[in-house]
């Protein structure tokens, strides 16, 4: 029963904590922090009880769970969970008490509305990742929209307005389009099927053998609304915006989770639903995806505000990601994957560290400071490990996941051009550049500036949120396998999914022949509780 | 014993991590000092084991790999911490552990009273573990996380002291530069498993000693490594970061940048020397990027003031002398080349530490003169070294030197040889410059105010040490003709066999030719240090006018060719101004934002005039209501 209930238990928990904080005085600010933070790290022990659960030999989904819902149309709540979101439920159950402890002396007023919008937030970001069905996964995709634009608009900096507006515009211009998009595509399965279904699995044996106009124009509907989350180059310039304005908390789930949902999204939805048409696009993803790379990184250098420097190094990063996604491989799959975890810890623990800096000193600007590790030895060692990580140094996790997605990319017969791999590579070197010239420049030097003269170095709660991160980094930097072990076989079928779709559509278009004839039984994506 | 392998390697993180954590606490610098050079001792200790046993063994069964776990394994990628022991790494094993305690001896007297004491040795240590990877990993993976690791400690120890800014910015260049060779390391790795499919060493060398000679991908692949060998190993075009590192603590110049760091990228070539045995081509860039380097730093090592980048030049151009032996095939001499250096030039840096030491941070030799007298045992040993580089024998230089010479006159081409003679005699030249100007001449500097004094004993140990292995570690490459067996040649040979019988070099006897080559050599450095002591000890006049006279040559050689200031007007400034200019101001904030914001703005124009409409003055709408009427019934009338 338990185990029945456990994705449901593990979105809606966070509930439980903001439904508790509705109960509290607006004053009894710690009681709230404290309530926030058992909250999350509740959800975090559900989370870990499902990572230690989950079996990484099954393929197809897992846990899966389905109560109807509104059923003229098919759409019901239907939650699974394979091995490719499990460590996305992993990384935002992870994230979610470090950015509570991040808010703890950061946030004063309205601390009450804070943490509940937080805490829906992070309902919404599970949901996304453990949904099934499209409609729910449209509400989720929403629903975490607006908590994330409130805690830019009211909590961020002088700009914020300007920021939230942006973010919002930007978000939602994409997710009208996939709305669209889910309407029409369970239109054409009642064509198949005889009604309309917004049964994610149910679609993933329809949907490609739409014919291949169709198929481009749902493609770009979804793949729009993803890869502006992402954010894919040209359509990045609502990030750096956002990160600077959010509160640190913000932009460190901003960084570490939300992106993901883009590339995700990506993975769960483009990939497998319009396989022909993902090979249509796949080469002005992959270009555009490796000129983000460079040019993210490019910009990054140039910048003058820390922070904004760290969000358009995250464009860069998930160039590397998308390119892994789009080299239809095993090793940049698990790149990708392994990647987004990584992307996730490294960039979050920057923002906690800018964070930290910002509440002491009140300002982000490069200029302003130099020679902080004079000061603030243990915050400059922690800079320090994280820069590298962030850099991709061997034996910390950014590079695992780097290596795997240049390696994948380099083989790729799917993107069929060494190319894409050599060009990315140099976001190896420029990634060092900007980042341990920012470092040089805050850390190192001569301290000069009176303002920085009295810096306290971070203290016990600061430490508390940047140890786990740090282990984390090891770990995966060491032993990756226990977490490649868990995408391993998902990852496998994911591909085998959108090559026997490509080959599906194929026969679709040659007509007459039946599929089980050429393609033989069909290897399901279906979990083992569930009849069809 | 070869089971050990794990804990030579492991000891030196485990004190990396005591002094890193804990150390800051520790204030007694001795225990500090005991935990670093200990557990790296007892590393050493631990492979001379594991050498004895090696000895041991039939040479067919000196090869162990010893894998621990799995490291990244994902689709046809798999690949684990395993290290491979066998005559080559444990001879590197032997150098970076060994002169690498004696340098963490050394440090503890260099260093004394330094805030940052417990630090030094943590990123010391840390290098020690990470050095040990690069050279024992049984993959061109984990070859590449010491790679890289080695990369980092430099790094850190180079900006060591980092409220100054040159130190930052020699740091970061030297970590950037290192990557854009990495680049061409990544792209060879890359190469290496589509083409092998696997990164491991044996497997590949075995498929790859069965291929022809001259396959394109085989260059690519060579070519690639060596571009990643060029950035870690100091070779032209990307050798620029090197002299800048000298801005480090001297050991660390000692132990990082001459002995064993920089010699990463020829042990690397040598390491897959197999598949440069089937790339003719790139063996002969090698070779030429090699001699190009090695003559280009020389000349400019003979113009350079402070004694720390004289030595480095220098030991950019001995690294450019292995790069030569490693093209012309002659890999087991690139690597004896490898082991004696590491012996004289730790020695000779160590030496400068001492002189540095004594003369209260005085580092330009113009401003030293008649140490002898203050420093007698750093001046003989610095002596030993200096008389060891120049290839006089019977010390270790000599031997190697002289091999690299004889390689390339039989399998290279007599205009290499030439030019290779030639800087060797530059060597002795500006070794004995340097010797004639810090230690013999007379005092430049105010005996009243400096008063240079001998190191204490902690630091001329090691040197003492250092000295003799200077002198009789070059014994077991003592050439045929000279009646010696090459038992270096002997012991590194199974490691090299396969790309042997690829290029099929023939075996030299013992020609009339060797003993004149032999005798060539040591006249050529008897001259050159004959002119250095002439010139600066004698007439010191003479060098002045030559400045003067070539005073255009004079003046690129001392500000090294420009090649720095090259790279930066066409690489640096350009890229940094087009980011900013262009891609951000331009791109970013210019266009992308331009058109989103745009949008907003017609639209909120368009909000604004279409808003008129809906003012809420009744009459407005009854006038817009009448005009309405009208239109519907003449368009009923007239349509």
């Amino acid at each position: 029963m338990f185990e029945n209930n456990l994705l449901t238990y593990l979105i809606f928990s966070p509930l439980l904590g903001a439904f508790i904080l509705l109960f509290f005085n607006r004053t009894s600010h710690n009681a709230m922090r404290w309530v926030a933070l058992l909250s999350t790290l509740f959800t975090f022990v559900l989370a870990l009880l499902l990572f230690f659960r989950f079996n990484s030999s099954v393929a197809g989904f897992q846990f899966y769970q389905e109560v109807s819902w509104i059923e003229t149309i098919d759409v019901a709540y239907r939650v699974g969970v394979d091995g490719i979101s499990l460590l996305l439920v992993m990384l935002t159950a992870f994230i979610m008490p470090i950015s509570v402890l991040a808010s703890w002396s950061g946030i004063k007023h309205r601390v009450k509305e804070y943490f509940v919008f937080l805490l829906l937030l992070e309902v919404g970001m599970i949901g996304v990742f453990l949904a099934l069905d499209m409609f729910l996964f449209y509400i989720f995709w929403e629903a975490m929209l607006i908590p994330m634009y409130f805690i830019i608009g009211v909590w961020g900096g002088k700009e914020r307005i300007y920021a939230a507006v942006k973010f919002f515009l930007f978000t939602m211009v994409g997710s009208l389009l996939m709305l669209v998009a889910i309407i029409w595509i369970g239109v054409y399965a009642s064509q198949t099927i005889g009604h309309f279904t917004a049964d994610l699995l149910v679609l993933y044996d329809i949907s490609p053998t739409i014919s291949l106009t169709l198929q481009s124009w749902m493609f770009l509907a979804f793949a729009l609304s993803f890869l502006i989350k992402v954010p894919i180059f040209p359509l990045h310039t609502w990030l750096p915006d956002a990160h600077v304005e959010a509160p640190t908390a913000g932009s460190v789930i901003l960084a570490g989770v939300l992106l993901k949902m883009g590339t995700y999204g990506l993975i769960r939805f483009c990939l497998p639903l319009f396989p022909a048409a993902t090979y249509e696009f796949m080469p002005i993803i992959s270009i555009l995806a490796v000129i983000g790379i460079i040019y993210g990184a490019l910009v990054a250098m140039v910048q003058t505000d820390v922070k904004k420097l760290i969000a358009y190094s995250s464009v860069s990063h998930l160039g590397f990601i998308v390119l892994g996604i789009f080299a239809l491989n095993e090793e940049a799959m698990q790149g990708s994957i392994i990647h987004m975890v990584s992307h996730g810890l490294s960039t979050g623990a920057l923002f906690l560290l800018v964070g930290m800096i910002y509440e002491r000193r009140r300002t982000r600007l490069i200029v302003d400071f130099g020679g902080i590790a004079k000061v603030m030895p243990v915050f400059a060692a922690f800079f320090l490990f994280i820069t590298l990580s962030s850099i991709g140094l061997p034996g910390l996790n950014g590079f695992v996941g780097e290596f795997l997605i240049l390696l994948g990319a380099f083989q790729s017969q799917a993107l069929d051009s060494y190319w894409y791999a050599v060009f990315a590579a140099t976001g190896v070197i420029l990634a060092a550049v900007y980042m341990l010239w920012m470092y040089q420049r805050v850390m190192l030097g001569e301290l000069e500036n009176p303002d920085n003269k009295k810096l306290l170095d971070i203290n016990p709660r600061e430490i508390i949120t940047l140890v786990p991160i740090a282990v984390f980094v090891i770990w995966i930097g060491i032993y990756p396998a226990t977490f490649l072990d868990k995408t391993e076989a998902s990852g496998q079928r994911l591909l085998e999914q959108v090559e026997r779709g490509r080959m599906m559509h194929r026969a679709a278009q040659a007509e007459g022949v039946s599929e089980e004839d050429v393609f033989g039984p069909e290897q399901s994506s279906y979990p083992e509780n569930r009849t069809r | 014993m070869y089971d050990l392998i794990g804990l030579v390697v492991l000891l030196p993180l485990v004190g990396a991590a005591l002094n890193g954590l804990l150390g800051w606490q520790v204030k007694n610098e001795k225990t500090i000092g005991m935990v670093g050079s200990g557990t790296v001792g007892i590393s050493f200790i631990l492979a001379v084991l594991i050498f004895i046993e090696m000895l041991g063994r039939e040479a067919f069964d000196r090869i162990v790999v010893v894998e621990y776990f799995q490291w990244i394994v994902a689709g046809g990628l798999d690949t684990s911490f395993a290290y491979q022991v066998d005559q080559l790494s444990i001879v590197m094993t032997l150098v970076v552990t060994g002169v690498g305690f004696l340098i963490h001896v050394y440090s503890i007297g260099y260093m004394q009273g330094d805030p940052g004491f417990w630090r030094y040795f943590a990123y010391l240590n840390l290098f020690i573990f990470a050095m040990l990877n690069l050279v024992l990993a049984d993959n061109f993976l984990l070859l590449f996380l010491g790679w890289e690791g080695v990369g980092l400690c430099s790094y850190l120890l180079i900006g060591f002291w980092y409220t100054k800014k040159f130190t930052g910015d020699a740091a970061k260049k030297a970590f950037i530069v290192n990557r854009v060779g990495d680049f061409g390391f990544l792209i060879g790795m890359f190469l290496i498993f589509i083409t092998f499919g696997t990164l491991k060493f044996e497997p590949i060398f075995a498929q790859a000693s069965v291929m022809v000679v001259g396959e394109p991908v085989i260059f690519w692949i060579t070519l690639m490594l060596f571009v990643g060998a060029v950035g870690k190993s100091a070779q032209i075009p990307l050798f620029v970061w090197l002299p800048d590192a000298m801005a480090g603590p001297t050991p660390v110049s000692a132990l990082i940048h001459a002995a064993t760091m920089v010699t990463a990228g020829v042990y690397m070539v040598a390491r897959s020397a197999t598949l440069y045995a089937l790339a003719p081509l790139t063996l002969e860039i090698v070779a030429v990027i090699g001699l190009l380097t090695a003559v280009m730093a020389a000349t400019i090592a003979i113009t350079q003031n402070d004694i720390k980048k004289v030595l480095a030049y220098s030991t950019v151009s001995q690294l450019g002398f292995m790069f030569l032996a490693l093209g012309v095939g002659a890999f087991w001499v690139g690597i004896f080349h490898v082991y004696t250096h590491a012996f004289f030039k730790a020695l000779l840096f160590l030496g400068s530490g001492a002189v540095i030491h004594a003369m209260h941070h005085e580092q330009d030799i113009q401003k030293m003169g008649g140490l002898k007298k203050y420093m007698p045992k750093t001046y003989i040993t610095f002596l030993i070294g200096a008389i060891a580089i120049a290839g006089i024998p019977p010390l270790a230089g000599f031997f190697s030197k002289d091999e690299i010479l004889a390689y390339v006159w039989h399998d290279g081409s007599v205009v290499l040889w030439f030019f290779a003679a030639l800087t060797a005699g530059l060597t002795a030249f500006y070794m004995f410059r340097l010797m004639s100007l810090t230690f013999w001449s007379k005092p430049r500097f105010n005996e009243e105010r400096i008063h240079p004094h001998e190191a204490p004993a902690t630091m001329t140990i090691p040197l003492i040490i250092l000295a003799v292995l200077s002198i009789v570690g070059g014994w077991v490459g003592i050439p045929k003709a000279l009646g010696g067996g090459l038992a270096v040649k002997q012991f590194l040979a199974p490691v090299f066999e396969r790309a042997d019988r690829i290029m099929a070099l023939p075996e030299h006897g013992v020609h009339t030719i060797d003993y004149f080559l032999i005798i060539i050599s040591v006249v050529i450095a008897a001259a050159g240090i004959y002119l250095a002591i002439t010139w600066y000890l004698k007439k010191p006049e003479v060098p002045r006018t030559l400045a003067n006279r070539f005073s255009g040559v004079y003046k690129v050689l001392s500000n090294k060719y420009y090649v720095d200031e090259l790279y930066d007007a066409a690489i640096v400034n350009p890229i940094e101004r087009g980011s900013r200019k262009m891609l951000w101001r331009g791109v970013d904030v210019g266009l992308i934002d331009g058109i989103v914001n745009g949008i907003a703005k017609v639209i909120a124009v368009i909000s604004k005039y279409g808003r008129l409409v809906q003012v809420g003055v009744v009459q407005g709408y009854a006038v817009v209501f009448v005009f309405g009427i009208v239109f519907i019934i003449f368009w009923l009338l007239f349509r």
